[in-house]
């Protein structure tokens, strides 16, 4: 089955009179992973926030799975889970607190709770890791921490920016093959600086430069052209 | 919605130590002033009881400690107000909140309902406090509601006021001391109108407050109440809806 998660036409952002990011026309079936490269500010994390409800378009819709998000933006929000650049965890809550929270703030319901509070624990790695404060995690963990809470209230956009920062490459590949079983039921979208990483996760590649998209192709149409996407990236954003 | 964000801000709140330190030195110096009271009016007693329609105990002694309580309520309330936005913003949780399903106006509400809930507390404590008097006597209950009343109301304007403070900065120290000045500039102002500018005494929150601690519940002072804490609670959701709008 074939359905579109999410969709948007023409989405602008300007801050003032500069365009941060414009034109962006998205569309993502259930089951892909989406990545989205690009130099330094070319407008990646302004189109998460923006997808994310996090930033108002200055024009164009969004819409998840049917929903417009600008018009009912609480019933599209709960389809959604997003991974910020800087992850977003309280550090005086322990990680079963906090996951807690997160998910009675994606409105899971009671009874089902402490089994999604046990199944992400378990896909993320975080099992044993329950009654630690997040302040005196590492790095890593506090990234896994950012991911299931994310994915606790099984969404069906999940959005990660930069998720593999700051992480040692043991980590790196869990986290990787996370993402991969996370694209067989949900979309993701995911941005990083990592080529390799996109080549090895990722069935659609993007690649934005100064605010609009310069690059959208499936990864097996680029293997199928024998063109690296290395390449690619240099051409288009130098 | 908004119990998740109450509770999740109780929970923070009495994690950390400043919520026990600030219940404790609250009780300790409400309570000081209430026996200092106590032990004044044990002194005058006899020379009351020789004057035509004396003060009761209620008036010598609770009063005074309610009217302290809403000082001390305008020093505390900054240091408790101004973790709420700041920090979160601070520490980036504020994208957390923005990118669930709930909207802006249930999570500003969730933090006012938050700390007027360890308000309540602290008001419930002073309440037992008086309620001790009983032992002794009888006391007013119409001038003890009254009081209550008075300073649930006072608690809520500044917490409202604090929670926009708040919403304007990412550094809760910047956000206690703007809360701090504004709190204290609403003060300073019924202190310095004097008797010619009228109009300046009715600005002031304490002035209000004054009437509850007399046993007057003036609808004008609960409107001029309500009207202010709706303000400052509707200026902070415009804030952070702003800053979605604006970057």
């Amino acid at each position: 089955m074939t359905t579109t998660t999410i969709s948007t036409q023409n989405l602008c952002r300007n801050y003032g009179s500069h365009t941060a990011v414009r034109d962006i026309n998205l569309q993502l079936q259930r089951g892909e992973v989406l990545g989205l490269l690009g130099p330094n500010g070319a407008g990646k994390t302004t189109t998460m926030r923006m997808l994310t409800g996090n930033l108002a378009p200055s024009a164009g819709s969004i819409e998840i799975c049917g929903v417009d998000l600008l018009d009912k933006p609480q019933e599209a929000k709960a389809r959604l889970g997003f991974l910020p650049e800087i992850p977003p965890l309280y550090q005086d809550m322990t990680v079963d607190e906090f996951l807690l929270f997160a998910a009675r703030l994606h409105r899971i319901s009671k009874p089902k709770i402490h089994t999604a509070l046990g199944d992400v624990k378990q896909r993320c790695g975080l099992e044993d890791r329950g009654r630690y404060l997040i302040g005196t995690l590492s790095k890593g963990f506090q990234q896994r921490v950012g991911i299931a809470q994310a994915i606790i209230h099984d969404p069906d956009v999940i959005i990660l920016d930069e998720p593999t920062v700051g992480l040692d490459p043991n980590q790196m590949r869990e986290i990787r093959k996370l993402i991969r079983e996370l694209g067989v039921s949900s979309s993701v979208i995911l941005s990083t600086h990592i080529l390799s990483e996109v080549e090895s996760i990722c069935d659609r590649v993007q690649i934005m430069h100064k605010g609009s998209v310069v690059f959208d192709q499936t990864m097996a149409e680029l293997q199928r052209q024998g063109t690296s996407l290395e390449m690619v990236f240099t051409q288009l954003t130098q | 919605m908004i119990v998740t964000i109450i509770r999740k801000e109780l929970n923070m709140l009495f994690t950390s130590p400043l919520a026990w330190i600030l219940l404790a030195l609250i009780q300790l110096i409400l309570t000081w002033a209430f026996l200092g009271r106590l032990d004044a009016f044990l002194e005058i007693q006899a020379q009351l009881l020789q004057i035509e329609n004396p003060p009761g105990v209620t008036e010598t002694i609770i009063s005074p400690v309610f009217a302290m309580a809403a000082i001390v309520f305008l020093m505390v309330t900054p240091l408790l107000s101004m973790r709420l936005l700041a920090e979160e913003r601070r520490n980036h949780t504020l994208t957390l909140l923005m990118s669930a399903p709930i909207s802006m106006a249930d999570i500003i509400m969730g933090k006012f309902l938050g700390l007027m809930i360890f308000f309540a507390m602290i008001i419930a404590l002073i309440v037992a406090l008086c309620m001790s008097l009983l032992l002794g006597g009888a006391i007013d209950f119409g001038l003890l509601l009254s009081n209550t009343l008075g300073l649930l109301l006072v608690a809520a304007c500044f917490s409202a006021l604090g929670l926009y403070i708040s919403s304007l900065t990412a550094q809760p120290v910047i956000a206690a001391i703007g809360a701090l000045g504004v709190l204290l500039g609403l003060w300073v102002i019924d202190l310095a109108a004097g008797e010619t500018n009228q109009w300046l005494h009715f600005i002031s929150l304490l002035k209000h407050f004054e009437r509850f601690n007399q046993g007057l519940i003036d609808t004008l002072s609960i409107a001029y109440f309500i009207l202010f804490m709706t303000t400052f609670l509707i200026l902070t959701i415009h804030r952070l809806d702003g800053e979605r709008l604006h970057g």
